[in-house]
């Protein structure tokens, strides 16, 4: 691996310079084009394109966390839907409690207990009552989860395939689990209906434009974190188990609580997502948290480029949106897109976009270097 | 309906023909018959004419004695009958017609057929069938069909009224270990027990009969343990084809081949179109033989599959092994809508005829024809594999290339070629596997995405590169997987076999079997 991630001062400055472009852009152009133009303006953007919007960021959120896991650390964990499904399901829970007598059945418990016949709340669900409970539950269940999973796998040294094998696994499991309807977390169905947070209607436009902000926020806020680690002292051990993890060991650092670190980061930035993304969705199931999904979860970061944070980020977006675009208007081909992206990204261009950008980048500088010299020195040997 | 004097009259008629004619008959030979030889045909006509009448009496004498004398000749005439009737002659004649039917099918030439035949009289629960039961299990060749015939026979004892039959009949079905019976058996022990005051009697019976129960269930407990070691291995076998080919390719070129599950599919659709192909072009004898040329056929169009895969793929992907995980895990989507898009979401292959069916090897423990041919298949796919790997000069090769790559290069070992052939090679075992599978479930799209976690599970807990490491690996989690279904559930079960092979890669994290070597980083 080269030393591009390594920025020169003078990227430095370019990039906090682009981070503050795109917040600024996010954070107050979008919400205003969104208010301000009329519905028929071509500036507009329409509450559904928002609220997708802030999807995709909550995507982008988890996005950076596995790059670095993967980009960094390279790691390659495929069970990060697992923690994402966390967060999301532990304000999913809150949501649903909050719905109250609004439900199809009237009751106080959730509709689909009322369906399965549960007569009364489980005792995990009752703390979920809190939304300060929930959101904290939303961040340090998978912080804790990653912490007993990660332990176990590092201390004995399960690495590289393994590793991804051994994640994958627990995808299918936790993906196995969810859907049961005794663990009375919704089946099959998962979680849905929500009416309200905080008091405030979901179905308001005015909410979802103050959860969208909160999650360009949280973008700013995680990607700043990762950025932080990066350029820490701990981000180039990172970097240096990626490249050699034998190397570090014998320089005498323990690879292996550098690795659990970065693990339990990035499962708490994945549950962070996964909070963000269930109340501007709207649902939460099984299917989005087992073995397909944390696979495409890489791609995202594969496509963006991985190793590079702005890429992860760009990359859930930019993958979710063609996605959004594709299964609306060619069902049978998004399979088709998605798999030739794997095999495209991982063959063609292993750089991602930015890679991709950046060998473009490099293409020019020497084509006009070559220009240029070719000027100073005219070709007069004939 | 015939009205009821005239009816009367002619009963009267018929008892006086009958007994005229038995009388001119004792001087001939046909009366050392005795009576069930040759019953005039009249009575049976009558017989037949008087289950419409009105009179239940009447009606239940024609009911007994066409029980009694008639056979399975009667059989178009009574259904044409129970066709025309109303409700309470079609109940009256249903009994009638079960059992003759199935009193001709204990001498039927199938054994299958006799088999059902006896399990229905016993469940109809005429005791008249029990001499019947008898007389067919005396003549009885097979088995397994006697065994029913006795079972149903003692089942209708159990029902009579006379305590020491009852007696003899509970005892009998715990010598039978019959699960049928269990039951029965159980409701006569309730049943006697409910009562205040016992007699002696029926202190006995409740006495037989909880032995029997007992009896009963200990042999269930341990043809049911017989038989989840029997599925765990079916499982397994399956498990362990598919887990073949992964280990040898990740061994050998350190590629995670996440489509392999696709590769199997390639060779269940590669049965399933071998299938239409017999069925629409060659004589519908020959159809049962689809089968044999399917396999092969599976192998070669999966083994092609991988080859193409590799020179398209996995060539510029050596030596990154996650990286072949994305690609070929995005090989895989595509191959899975491809299927989808092409043929279907679901199809199916009908199993030939000769693998239909099962051993019944012990009282209630039977094996089905088909389970057992994949575990033979999927043995004599280890020992073709042991044979090619450890005693050919291709294997040796192979085994070079896989333990030192530069070396073997060195030596004159053309890698690249070998590295293509054997997965190839991986590949067909794929085919192959799919091809077995099409005979336990159908043929769809997502065929390969059941097994493929199992099946890295199974790689990464036995070892790279050790063929004895993924064969003990997959009996074990097969094992373990039907082990714990039972008392666990198939989810749970699978989360503990997580957790258990976690626990287990704390003490040996790279699997069972590994090579030994001086080389710290694997």
């Amino acid at each position: 691996m080269s030393n591009h991630e390594w920025g020169t001062v003078a990227q430095d400055r370019g990039e906090g310079l682009i981070f503050w472009l795109i917040g600024f852009s996010l954070l107050v152009i979008m919400p205003l084009l969104n208010v301000l133009p009329g519905p028929d303006s071509w500036l507009h953007v329409s509450d559904f394109a928002l609220n997708r919007f802030g999807k995709f960021l909550a995507f982008a959120i988890l996005a950076l966390g596995l790059d670095l896991i993967w980009g960094y650390t390279g790691i390659l964990s495929l069970g990060h839907g697992v923690f994402f499904g966390l967060g999301a399901y532990a304000v999913g829970m809150h949501l649903m409690l909050t719905i109250g007598t609004e439900s199809v059945y009237g009751s106080t418990l959730p509709d689909f207990m009322v369906w399965n016949q549960v007569k009364e709340l489980p005792f995990f669900w009752k703390p979920f009552y809190s939304f300060w409970f929930a959101i904290a539950a939303a961040i340090l269940l998978p912080t804790l989860f990653a912490a007993i999973f990660g332990f176990l796998a590092f201390r004995s040294r399960i690495k590289g395939v393994y590793f991804a094998i051994i994640t994958q696994a627990l995808a299918l499991s936790a993906w196995l689990v969810f859907n049961r309807n005794e663990t009375n977390l919704g089946g099959t169905n998962g979680l849905t209906d929500f009416k309200q947070v905080l008091g405030f209607r979901l179905s308001d436009p005015g909410t979802q434009r103050g959860l969208y902000v909160l999650t360009v926020l949280s973008l700013g806020a995680a990607y700043l974190l990762c950025r932080w680690i990066t350029r820490s002292r701990t981000g180039r051990v990172l970097v240096a188990i990626r490249d050699s993890e034998q190397r570090v060991l014998f320089s005498g650092y323990s690879p292996g609580n550098y690795k659990l670190f970065v693990f339990v980061v990035s499962a708490a930035l994945a549950g962070l997502a996964g909070a963000l993304y269930v109340p501007q969705v709207g649902i939460i199931t099984p299917a989005q948290i087992g073995v397909l999904p944390s696979l495409e979860m890489v791609i995202w970061v594969a496509v963006g480029g991985r190793g590079t944070l702005i890429g992860a980020a760009l990359g859930a977006v930019g993958v979710n949106w063609a996605r959004s675009i594709l299964t609306s208007s060619f069902p049978d081909l998004w399979p088709f897109f998605l798999g030739g992206l794997f095999v495209a990204v991982v063959l063609l261009f292993p750089g991602g976009c930015v890679g991709l950008g950046r060998r473009l980048a490099e293409w020019w500088r020497s084509y006009r270097l070559a220009k240029q010299t070719a000027i100073l020195e005219p070709a007069g040997k004939g | 309906m015939n009205p009821k004097a005239p009816n009367a009259a002619r009963h009267a008629l018929w008892v006086l023909c009958c007994g005229a004619l038995s009388l001119g008959a004792t001087s001939t030979v046909m009366a050392a018959e005795g009576p069930a030889a040759a019953p005039p045909p009249s009575a049976i006509e009558r017989a037949l004419a008087d289950l419409s009448s009105q009179d239940q009496a009447l009606q239940e004498a024609a009911v007994a004695l066409l029980i009694e004398r008639g056979d399975a000749s009667l059989l178009p005439s009574l259904e044409e009958l129970r066709s025309n009737a109303d409700r309470s002659v079609r109940l009256a004649i249903k009994p009638v017609i079960d059992l003759l039917k199935n009193r001709a099918h204990l001498t039927s030439e199938d054994a299958n057929t006799r088999r059902s035949a006896a399990t229905d009289l016993g469940m109809l629960g005429k005791p008249v069938a029990i001499p019947w039961l008898e007389q067919a299990a005396a003549r009885e060749p097979n088995r397994w069909v006697r065994y029913t015939m006795e079972e149903a026979a003692q089942l209708l004892k159990l029902a009579a009224d006379d305590a020491a039959t009852k007696m003899a009949a509970a005892t009998k079905l715990g010598e039978l270990r019959s699960q049928n019976a269990l039951p029965t058996l159980k409701e006569l022990l309730s049943g006697s027990s409910a009562g205040s005051e016992q007699s002696d009697q029926q202190k006995a019976v409740a006495r037989a009969a909880s032995g029997a129960i007992e009896r009963i269930e200990v042999w269930a407990s341990w043809s049911g343990a017989i038989e989840t070691i029997f599925r765990g291995i079916s499982l397994s076998s399956i498990l362990l084809m598919m887990s073949l080919g992964l280990a040898i390719v990740f061994g050998l070129m350190g590629v995670i081949n996440m489509a392999h599950g696709e590769l199997m599919m390639v060779g269940a659709y590669a049965t399933f179109v071998t299938q239409e192909w017999f069925r629409a072009y060659l004589p519908t004898d020959l159809f049962d033989y689809y089968f044999l040329a399917s396999m092969p056929l599976s192998f070669l169009v999966a083994a092609l599959f991988g080859l193409f895969l590799e020179a398209t793929v996995i060539r510029f992907l050596y030596g990154r092994p996650l990286e072949t995980l994305l690609a070929t895990w995005g090989v895989s989507l595509i191959m899975i809508q491809a299927a989808r898009v092409y043929f279907g979401d679901l199809t199916s292959v009908a199993a030939p005829s000769w693998l239909s069916g099962g051993a019944q090897v012990m009282v209630g423990v039977y094996l089905p024809y088909n389970r057992l041919f994949i575990i033979a298949l999927s043995a004599l796919c280890v020992v073709g594999i042991y044979l090619l790997l450890f005693r050919s000069g291709v294997g040796l090769r192979v085994r070079a290339v896989m333990q030192n790559r530069d070396m073997g290069a060195c030596l004159g070992i053309p890698t690249r070629k070998v590295d293509a052939y054997t997965f190839a090679f991986g590949s067909g075992l794929a085919g192959l596997a799919g091809c077995a599978l099409t005979l336990i479930g159908n043929v769809e799209p997502g065929l390969g995405q059941n097994y493929i976690v199992d099946s890295f599970m199974v790689v990464v807990t036995g070892g790279v590169g050790k063929l004895a490491g993924t064969i003990v690996a997959s009996l074990g989690i097969g094992g373990l997987n039907k082990l714990l279904e039972p008392s666990f559930g198939a989810v749970y079960g699978k989360v503990l076999i997580l957790v258990l092979v976690i626990l287990f890669l704390q003490r040996r994290p790279s699997g069972l079997f590994t090579i030994k070597g001086r080389y710290v980083e694997s």
